[in-house]
């Protein structure tokens, strides 16, 4: 069994938001929404100064309550590699997983669905990395199978010093960020 | 394979100019695309990027005939097959509805935004005639062209047709001529651009001001990006924290104005401690005793009295560069017309570069290689009778490159001649130019001023007459030969078809030369035949080209490691640590210090920079892009708002010391800034009401730009000479 997961190197990451603007085109994203975007977490105070510069998007949980609390199935974990996903079609856009998720990754969709997203399955599933990875100028962004011990993201996550966002919340995101 | 030439520095203002031109009939300007009929499926288009001036290479994929998007074309070595965010959201200038979409010609007064919309017959007729009058009346010269971008090359050989040499571009007095001059002094070359920065070879990394990841050139963020992961030492000078500063080891959070006192500092640092590279200084170098004997007042110590940095972190950062000589890289940054002083700073960081002997090494500063594609052989030129207006009696002796601003003057004087007409192509100099108002005011002087863009810019709205071009996705411009690690051939080819009835530069200026009877400087019908021509005297086809995108060349050296010949085009044949023609001149053979004006009481520099979604003053209206983006913030430090009593996100207008008032902009209060100044994203506050989307989002950093400080040496205008008073706004 594949489990696709994320890796985010922030050292490299300089928030150009080439990401976001990737998934926008690549998926059609309207005016005034994204599914990806940029988070600076700034600490200390001037000069003595650390900011961490974090590409955020839907964390394709292991516990996903979106999932757990939607009414009608529509929000499902896919077969292939874990990704959480919604269908479109059965999806009333009650809101119930906006208001579960702790990251804040969806948005209702103008076409009445809850939207975010998806790790680009239609282009994994081609064997392509999703959009954002691709674009990437600094090339600070790993897509990949973690139960494969092989992988870039598995070796990354073996080797470097990395954290998740929200732990607390139980909800096992499977996006990571390499210090 | 192709010949290639090497170091062709010397000669390329006058070779970009003769690449120029192109032609094609009255049928069509939108290529060979031709059908209305979408075709079914996607197709992978090949061609390059025009958000920024960096020309990447890019594949763009049209879906049943609709644009779906653009990626980095993987063979190109300039995207390297990734674009920035800017490239990326290429397709939001293609789908902009504030576009221009006809010609137009001004029915009231200039600048009332008052239109008639006419053919294209009509507004060259129009244009054609009122450029013959200027000639009759007060020669050719009395026209200039200001011109930004590769896509301008047509128009620049037209007007050169035409008889005028007043053909300028912002890029130099208004962004980085300080620094080639600079260079050229100490080393006889520029740094050229793409800039010649090794920077991905570099085990240390100094960024005076250059705030690479914000300012998102493709290849240098790229290899920002490498510098990282091999854990080069990465020192970034900069009043701000920037991004690039939060990759650094050392971050100096120098006072404004003072980085040549740095930079003097350092080098004293650097030969007391003989920490320099001798055997290179020794076998290159011109002058350097008189050179040291110079640097001997500019102590860590005095330099802590300017700079506010500890004399301990000048010392320990001048040993760290001195370490990884020659691969230590001090970046001479791109936008460097900061206080008026700029190129003695650029000076000095050649001169620091030299001390470490990375001009020419691994690491450093790498020889750059073009493709010797051959210019097409036009007719010469008229020849001129009249020097160029910009730089009379050579008042600005080593400007090797025209002067916007002078200009400007001279359309405001008519000194030493007068300028009658103005040509601007993609370049909105209200934003680009310090001080609105002259240009207003020059711009009243004139008999005709005819505007290329785009969108309707603010410069479109003073204009007689407004020609819509077709972007970069619908439209041949000319081939990219420039020079980079590796020599390449680049094809820019339309995509997708203009929507309305824009059309391409390069039939612009065909049509516009036939009106002026100056057809037989264009004796080709189409742009595609100008290109097979010269690829063609290249040893290069057309059709691989129009495929791929891009070809390369052979790997070339590109150290002198490698077998680059070591040759310094200067007088003296060397690396001029002391200036003999500077002196002559009567300038400082050696850069000296000079302490910046102080903020007036309760005021703030304004400083102002790049965000890595914007291009200048011209994709706010990009949807994609302003989605990132949509207005700009002022950055004031945290103690400051406090005892304003300001908080983040509120609305506030900013004053600068001649009174002038800026549109409202929200405040972000952050800890990523100095007390003594606040900062601006470029290219916001746009007063153009055309420009629905961006109309009076965020404050215009050149509208407040008042002041400017003339750089002696070469005419550049540093802007970082204006102060600020924050006043609260309403919401």
């Amino acid at each position: 069994m594949a489990r696709f997961v994320m890796v985010i190197d922030t050292s490299k990451c300089v928030g150009c938001m080439d990401c976001v603007v990737a998934c926008k085109t690549e998926n059609k994203v309207p005016e005034g929404f994204n599914r990806d975007w940029i988070v600076q977490d700034v600490i200390g105070s001037y000069p003595t100064l650390h900011l961490e510069i974090r590409s955020e998007r839907c964390n394709h949980c292991d516990a996903p309550p979106c999932v757990y609390c939607c009414p009608t199935g529509a929000s499902h974990v896919h077969s292939l590699g874990g990704v959480v996903l919604v269908e479109h079609n059965v999806c009333i856009g009650c809101k119930a997983c906006l208001a579960s998720c702790p990251y804040d990754a969806r948005f209702i969709h103008p076409d009445g669905y809850a939207d975010k997203c998806t790790f680009c399955i239609h282009r994994v599933e081609k064997g392509m990395d999703p959009a954002c990875v691709s674009v990437c100028p600094t090339r600070c962004m790993y897509f990949g199978d973690v139960d494969d011990p092989n992988s870039v993201v598995s070796k990354f996550l073996a080797s470097r010093k990395y954290h998740s966002l929200i732990p607390e919340a139980g909800t096992k995101p499977q996006v990571f960020f390499l210090a | 394979m192709n010949s290639i030439s090497r170091r062709r520095f010397m000669k390329i203002s006058a070779a970009t100019i003769s690449l120029a031109a192109a032609g094609c009939a009255l049928k069509s300007g939108t290529s060979s695309l031709g059908t209305k009929e979408k075709r079914k499926g996607i197709q992978k288009i090949p061609t390059y990027c025009d958000i920024c001036f960096w020309k990447c290479g890019a594949i763009a994929y049209v879906k049943d005939g609709e644009l779906w998007k653009i990626e980095g074309n993987p063979d190109d070595p300039l995207s390297r097959g990734r674009l920035c965010p800017r490239g990326t959201g290429g397709i939001g200038a293609h789908t902009d509805p504030d576009r221009l979409r006809t010609p137009l010609i001004r029915k009231r007064d200039r600048g009332e935004e008052v239109w008639q919309e006419v053919t294209w017959d009509e507004a060259l007729g129009h244009i054609a005639d009122k450029m013959q009058k200027i000639k009759s009346e007060y020669g050719p010269e009395a026209m200039a062209l200001f011109s930004h971008g590769i896509g301008g090359n047509f128009l620049k050989h037209t007007l050169n047709a035409y008889g005028t040499p007043n053909i300028s571009a912002p890029s130099f007095a208004q962004c980085r001529g300080p620094r080639d001059v600079g260079f050229r002094l100490t080393f006889g070359e520029d740094v050229s651009s793409p800039e010649r920065t090794d920077i991905k070879n570099a085990r240390c990394l100094v960024l005076i001001g250059s705030h690479l990841g914000e300012n998102m050139h493709n290849s240098q963020v790229q290899e920002f990006a490498d510098a990282i992961q091999n854990n080069a030492s990465i020192i970034v000078v900069d009043p701000r924290f920037s991004v690039a500063a939060s990759k650094a080891k050392w971050y100096l959070p120098i006072k404004p104005g003072t980085d040549l006192a740095l930079l003097l500092a350092w080098m004293n640092v650097i030969v007391k401690e003989n920490l320099y590279d001798k055997e290179y200084v020794t076998k290159h170098g011109f002058g350097f005793d008189q050179f040291a004997a110079e640097l001997l007042p500019y102590s860590p110590e005095w330099a802590y009295t300017e700079t506010g940095i500890e004399p301990d972190v000048i010392r320990e950062t001048a040993r760290e560069m001195g370490r990884y000589k020659p691969a230590t890289l001090v970046h001479p940054g791109r936008h460097v017309t900061w206080y008026g002083d700029d190129t003695q700073r650029s000076r000095a960081i050649a001169l620091l570069n030299a001390l470490l002997g990375s001009w020419g090494r691994k690491g450093g500063f790498y020889y750059p290689i073009s493709m010797d594609v051959p210019a097409y052989p036009y007719p010469a030129y008229p020849k001129p009778a009249r020097e160029k207006v910009d730089n009379p009696n050579q008042k600005y002796p080593f400007a090797h490159e025209t002067i916007t601003t002078g200009i400007r003057e001279a359309t405001l004087t008519g000194q030493p001649y007068p300028v009658k007409g103005w040509f601007v192509y993609a370049t909105n100099l209200i934003h680009a130019l310090p001080n609105e108002e002259e240009t207003i005011k020059a711009i009243q002087n004139l008999d005709l001023l005819v505007v290329v863009d785009v969108i309707p810019s603010e410069i479109a709205g003073w204009a007689d007459v407004v020609l819509p071009e077709s972007v970069y996705l619908e439209r041949h411009d000319d081939l990219n030969v420039e020079w980079f690690r590796d020599p390449f051939t680049a094809l820019r080819q339309p995509v997708v078809e203009s929507p309305q009835d824009q059309k391409p530069n390069w039939w612009i200026a065909k049509e516009l030369a036939g009106k002026l009877g100056l057809g037989s400087y264009f004796p080709w019908n189409d742009v595609e035949e100008y290109f097979k021509h010269r690829l063609t005297a290249a040893g290069l086809d057309y059709d691989e080209l129009k495929k791929k995108g891009v070809i390369r060349g052979k790997k070339q050296p590109n150290y002198f490691e490698e077998g680059v010949p070591v040759e310094f085009p200067t007088p003296s044949g060397k690396i001029e640590f002391y200036s003999l023609q500077l002196q002559k001149a009567g300038f400082d053979p050696v850069p000296k210090y000079t302490s910046p004006e102080q903020n007036p009481p309760g005021s703030f520099r304004l400083l102002y920079g790049r965000a890595p979604v914007h291009s200048f003053s011209r994709t706010q209206s990009n949807r994609i892009l302003s989605d990132m983006m949509s207005e700009n913030e002022v950055w004031v430090n945290s103690s400051i708002a406090g005892r304003l009593g300001l908080q983040n996100a509120q609305y506030v207008t900013l004053k600068n010391q001649d009174e002038i008032v800026s549109n409202r902009v929200k405040v972000k209060v952050t800890e990523r800034i100095r007390p003594d100044c606040v900062y601006l994203v470029h290219g916001f506050g746009h007063t153009s009401r055309g420009l629905r989307h961006a109309f009076r989002k965020g404050a215009s950093d050149a509208q407040l730009l008042t002041r400017y400080n003339t750089d002696p040496l070469m005419g550049g205008t540093g802007m970082n000479n204006n102060f600020v008073t924050i006043e609260p706004a309403e919401a």
